[in-house]
């Protein structure tokens, strides 16, 4: 006969409670694991596209703020300049960085823009058909290599390095591309390709003509008028050559931080601002990301919770069915401990799976599929973000709701009088 | 092997109580087989579920191997079960999602004995009860006759020093019930202690002694 020892250890009723485990799950029918497994995935889904959505709609618009203004590094004047000065020995110097791609400098001003000018103002209270706006001179080239601006353009085409008397106008400045109506963004109306508008900077006075229309998420862009920055320069007086912000785009691999070191050792932090970067971010971003993040979280936590009272339901009703068999193994001498087991195992299985799924879902469809086709809000287009720490930190909350909703209802039934369970009385 | 002394078992109903085993003393020796009798309500089930320890008696004794069981905890009582005791019940009692060798392997998985050796025993005993060909079928495979062959093959797999059989012949015809006893007759033969309680007065000529119950009292202890 074999030696047979008793095995108190947890490792014991562990092993035993897998062995039961495994048989109960796999002897369980289809329906009824597809069922939990489908509950699984829902809750994985609620905890990580729900918070994932609410903060990808704001790295939605941050990105977009990067990719189609800030850039890499992004330069500003000193807080009591209007200018870069020193400009075009810094351009230089950037170009002559490595890992620099692309650089653009954008000349600015201030200025008003006219539509409709021609027409005789009914009174003193007309204020016709105008707009304050800022002005920005551009490479075209070094601008579309930067930002791709010339990708968003919505209706006519982007500028060329010979256009002459030719803008492309931000869709805020025109009331048929602006989503709302209100006071505080005053627009042109009846503004289309090829009309001419009257613009006024630094006191000089140009017709030109609406070549392109330029739409985005970014308040930046779709509030300035661009034009080329050679015809700019005579207009705006900078004759000096010296930019109102420069946007540095690095090549992939290089650190945009490195670039910005360069710059402050060639001691261009003298005469601008040099942030790489999320140190370009606005705090109010920050703020919005943080506040997000936060309700994404609440969403999920009830979501969570939600869970966790199904999980609950599912293991008790499928422990209180099985109350007689249970009663069976413990009357045979199957240490309730082992019983314990053997129902957190099933569910842990059922989170495994569930979570397996959910990862796929998220990672093998939603998230590339969002990447490509994010969703159009009306401030942002929205992404789907789920890091590998945030998730990872997801699963392991499901994990432990799910031992704990799995492991309270065996608990219950496995306390229950023995002999009552097996008569079911 | 047990010696229970006034063993006196108390059900509250309501605000009424009903007291099923009314001081009842009862031995037996290492190697018996003995049949409990009697009429429905005479307390025969409920005396084997206090002799077994699946329930506590209100009160009175009960010793096994010498060992006070009232003092044990609940687990004690588990472990005590698990290596000393055997269970065949009136419906089978199979788990209905183990094949009828995991059913068997089980208990003797709990005692510790590694996966190899627990379906080398456990087939042996199938085999002992002529079971050779359905080790792999699930419960709802198997005839009422085959599934109390499991059950018994499980009680008996474990070795156990007491073998419990409550009505094992109860849901089953005339010549699978006679089988059956034949199955404990020859595992007695073998030593094997035997409990069985029974309505059928046909089948306690398989045991040695027969004990038989009337309004909660042994009123009849005799050998054959």
């Amino acid at each position: 006969m074999l030696r047979r020892k008793h095995k108190e250890d947890l490792g014991s009723a562990a092993y035993v409670g897998f062995f039961l485990a495994v048989r109960q799950i796999r002897r369980t029918s289809i329906w009824t694991n597809a069922l939990v497994v489908c509950v699984m995935v829902l809750t994985f889904l609620n905890l990580v596209v729900v918070s994932g959505v609410l903060v990808g709609l704001i790295e939605g618009a941050t990105q977009a703020v990067y990719k189609h203004y800030i850039g890499d590094v992004f330069i500003t004047p000193l807080k009591e300049k209007n200018n870069i000065e020193r400009s075009a020995i810094m351009m230089s110097t950037i170009r002559n960085i490595p890992g620099v791609e692309s650089v653009s400098g954008r000349y600015l001003s201030s200025g008003n823009v006219e539509a409709d000018y021609k027409r005789a103002k009914k009174n003193a209270n007309d204020k016709g058909n105008e707009v304050s706006t800022l002005f920005a001179g551009i490479d075209p080239i070094d601008e579309d290599r930067v930002t791709g601006l010339s990708k968003l353009i919505v209706d006519g085409e982007y500028l060329n390095r010979n256009d002459y008397d030719q803008v492309v106008i931000g869709g805020m400045l025109l009331k048929k591309y602006l989503n709302f109506d209100s006071t505080t963004f005053p627009a042109l109306a009846d503004i289309g390709i090829g009309d001419k508008i009257r613009i006024t900077v630094n006191g000089n006075v140009r017709e030109v003509f609406v070549k392109g229309i330029v739409k985005s998420k970014v308040d930046e862009i779709d509030r300035r008028v661009f034009f080329v920055d050679s015809q700019f320069r005579g207009l705006a007086g900078r004759d000096d050559y010296n930019l109102g912000e420069v946007s540095i785009k690095v090549k992939p691999g290089f650190s945009p931080a490195l670039v910005k070191q360069a710059l402050i050792a060639n001691n261009f932090d003298q005469y601008a601002v040099i942030k790489a970067g999320n140190e370009a971010e606005p705090k109010f971003i920050q703020d919005l990301r943080n506040t997000f993040s936060m309700l994404g979280t609440a969403i999920s936590s009830i979501g969570l919770i939600v869970a966790a009272i199904t999980i609950f339901i599912v293991i008790f009703i499928n422990a209180v069915t099985r109350r007689k068999f249970i009663g069976i193994l413990k009357g045979i001498g199957i240490r309730p401990a082992t019983i314990e087991w053997a129902y957190i195992f099933q569910a842990f299985f059922y989170a495994i799976a569930g979570t397996l799924i959910g990862l796929l879902l998220v990672f093998g469809f939603l998230k590339p599929y969002f990447d490509v086709h994010p969703i159009n809000f009306p401030f942002s287009d929205g992404i789907l973000v789920a890091t590998a720490s945030g998730t990872i930190i997801r699963i392991a909350v499901l994990f432990l709701a799910t031992l704990v909703a799995g492991y309270i209802p065996v608990k219950i039934i496995t306390r229950q009088n023995t002999l009552d369970a097996i008569l079911n009385r | 092997m047990i010696r229970a002394r006034q063993l006196v078992k108390k059900f509250k109903n309501g605000n009424s109580e009903l007291t099923v085993l009314k001081g009842v003393d009862f031995d037996v020796d290492d190697g018996e087989f003995i049949s409990i009798i009697g009429r429905s309500g005479s307390g025969k089930s409920t005396l084997m579920y206090q002799l077994s320890l699946l329930d506590r008696p209100t009160s009175g004794t009960i010793e096994i191997g010498g060992r006070n069981t009232d003092i044990l905890t609940d687990r004690e009582r588990t472990i005590l079960r698990l290596f000393e005791l055997g269970y065949v019940f009136q419906d089978y009692a199979l788990i209905p999602e183990l094949s009828a060798i995991e059913n068997v392997m089980i208990p003797l998985l709990e005692q510790g004995v590694n996966k190899i050796d627990a379906k080398k025993i456990s087939a042996g005993v199938l085999e002992r009860v002529e079971l050779k060909e359905k080790f792999n079928n699930l419960p709802n495979q198997l005839s009422g006759g085959e599934q109390q062959r499991v059950s018994i093959a499980r009680a008996m797999g474990h070795n156990p020093k007491i073998l419990f059989a409550d009505e094992p012949t109860a849901n089953l015809d005339n010549d699978t019930s006679i089988s059956i006893l034949k199955t404990f007759k020859e595992l007695h033969a073998d030593g094997q202690t035997i409990i069985m309680v029974t309505h059928e007065p046909e089948y306690v000529q398989y045991t040695d002694r027969v004990v038989t119950l009337f309004d909660g009292n042994i009123v009849k202890n005799e050998r054959q």
